[in-house]
């Protein structure tokens, strides 16, 4: 269970969350939407401390990490899935999995576990992770965070430049994860990609928080996307 | 008139080879640690010298305070002196580069204070005078021509050692890993559990060790001296640009090619010329390959 309660986070001097609010139960895909800008990749980045808060708390399973370094982020259940990938690139997919497996101490069997939800990369452990396909890339990332073990799953526009069997992919992972238990917040633009399988969706616009829906109302009315997100 | 000039051209390009190769092997340890650290923290380490310098100094320091065997004192100061110097780096590490949070440009004005700090502090501990080491052991190989330091060639031996230590560290164990992944991206690193600040303590402290460890095993051959710190500096330098910032196996070829030379054209020609060559070579390379033989683009 994640919850995040107003946070403000800044760039130097430019506040780019105002009192941003969220929160995911174990089991729940919540989608976080926004326009370009809108400050999604920074809330990611807040709830991992990587850009920290200056106000505001991030509680993962009653334990605050805004009072912790971020490299404990993991320890504490979270996984990330970075805008753009950010795999070490020259780094090979085994070693990059190794990564993700020390991070919270797994080993073999979680390894095996990745692997098998992922065949492609079994296949290319030694290759060097920049070489793969964007495809490719895209699952090493997400296997990647796997690694970890996760019980809150933060995903930043997995499907960006992706065709269509590979969002499916991503799609029927995300379900998979949701039946486990784990929590997933996922970044989108393409809505259409994530909608099917979103429990609820949260709007975000200039950094502060907007409506926050179950899905089943925006299949009823769309206006709201088309108010935030300009679709 | 001496003998050894009346040798022939061969034996006496084997001499200057060797020469060469004892200066190649310990610039090559030396500046893999300055390497090392603008690689992975991008801080150019304008007090790498000087951590060299401490090297030798307290080298002479520790077996000095020994007396016994020459070999003991030696030992001695080739596992206590490296430590001592990584411990003091890791302590200007938390002081002065983690406050200036690693930026490129600050850090490059530190050091050069850090450089004056440890210069003018060798200077009041230990004086301003050249200090001679005792060589550990003492016989000469002899090649058919000639005799030649036995301990020198022990010198590019353990050099040769200590490198390929570092290089498995890098590439065969999790700490090289940590080390390759903080280097990539520090930010992705610490999403993945890595304590990116402690990573770039060790580092930091780990580069100093290793230019230590080349002076302990060269200061036999020299003296100890606080000022003898400016030469491995400029070195380094020059084999870092070379090879290319942040490459390490670019950074031991240049270290060979630039040792090599410098040894033969010095005792070919002069120490000068071989200074005023590898400037040029250094310049030429940052007109035209700035990035170095091996290096590839920062990002
Ligand atoms: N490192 C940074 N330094 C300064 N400003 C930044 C930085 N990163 C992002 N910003 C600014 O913060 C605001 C929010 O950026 P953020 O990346 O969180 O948006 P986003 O919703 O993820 O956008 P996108 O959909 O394009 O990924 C933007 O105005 C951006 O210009
Ligand atoms: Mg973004």
């Amino acid at each position: 269970m994640l919850t995040v309660t107003d946070i403000d986070c800044f760039y130097g001097d430019v506040q780019v969350l105002r009192q941003f609010s969220l929160s995911a139960a174990s089991g729940e895909i919540l989608c976080l939407l926004g326009r370009n800008g809108a400050g999604k990749t920074t809330a990611l980045k807040a709830i991992m401390g990587l850009v920290p808060p200056r106000s505001g708390s991030v509680v993962v399973d009653d334990v605050d990490l805004t009072k912790l370094p971020a490299h404990a982020a993991p320890k504490y259940g979270l996984g990330y899935v970075p805008q753009g990938r950010r795999l070490f690139s020259e780094l090979t997919v085994a070693e990059n999995i190794e990564i993700g497996l020390m991070a919270t101490g797994q080993g073999k069997p979680t390894r095996d576990r990745v692997l098998d939800l992922f065949p492609v990369l079994r296949e290319r452990l030694s290759q060097v992770s920049g070489k793969l396909s964007g495809g490719e890339q895209q699952m090493l990332a997400m296997a990647r965070a796997l690694c970890t073990e996760p019980n809150v799953l933060l995903m930043d526009e997995p499907t960006e430049g992706l065709q269509p069997s590979m969002i499916a992919k991503i799609r029927e992972v995300v379900v998979a994860l949701k039946q486990t238990g784990v929590a997933v917040v996922l970044v989108e633009q393409r809505v259409d990609a994530v909608l099917p399988v979103a429990d609820h969706v949260a709007f975000i616009e200039n950094g502060m928080n907007r409506e926050t829906v179950p899905v089943q109302q925006l299949r009823d009315d769309p206006s709201l996307l088309h108010r935030y997100v300009g679709i | 008139m001496d003998g050894s000039i009346c040798m022939d051209f061969g034996p006496y390009l084997l001499l200057a080879s060797l020469e060469g190769a004892v200066q190649a092997a310990v610039l090559a340890l030396t500046a893999v640690g300055l390497s090392l650290v603008f690689g992975v923290m991008r801080v150019v380490n304008v007090a790498h010298g000087e951590f060299f310098m401490l090297g030798a100094v307290l080298a002479w320091w520790i077996s000095n305070m020994l007396t016994g065997s020459p070999l003991f004192g030696f030992l001695a100061a080739l596992i206590f002196a490296p430590l001592i110097v990584a411990g003091l780096a890791a302590v200007a590490d938390r002081l002065i580069l983690k406050r200036l949070s690693y930026d490129p440009e600050a850090t490059i004005v530190a050091t050069i204070g850090l450089l004056y700090i440890i210069q003018q502090g060798a200077l009041t501990l230990f004086g301003p005078d050249a200090r001679p080491v005792a060589a550990p052991f003492d016989f000469r190989v002899s090649f058919p021509w000639f005799g030649y330091s036995g301990y020198k060639i022990f010198v590019i031996l353990a050099c040769v050692l200590v490198l390929l230590g570092v290089w498995a560290l890098l590439t065969r164990t999790r700490i090289g890993l940590i080390m390759r992944a903080t280097q990539f991206d520090r930010e992705t690193a610490q999403a993945f559990g890595i304590p990116v600040a402690r990573v770039y303590t060790g580092v930091f402290a780990f580069g100093a060790m290793l230019a230590a460890v080349a002076a302990v095993l060269i200061v036999p051959t020299q003296q100890a001296y606080y000022l003898m710190g400016l030469d491995p500096l400029l070195l380094s330098f020059i084999v870092v640009i070379i090879g290319g910032l942040g490459s390490l196996k670019g950074t031991v070829l240049a270290a060979a090619v630039i040792g090599l030379s410098d040894g033969i054209i010095t005792i070919f020609f002069d120490p000068t010329l071989a200074k005023i060559l590898s400037t040029i070579l250094v310049a030429m390379i940052l007109v035209f390959r700035p990035t170095g033989l091996f290096g590839t683009a920062t990002r």
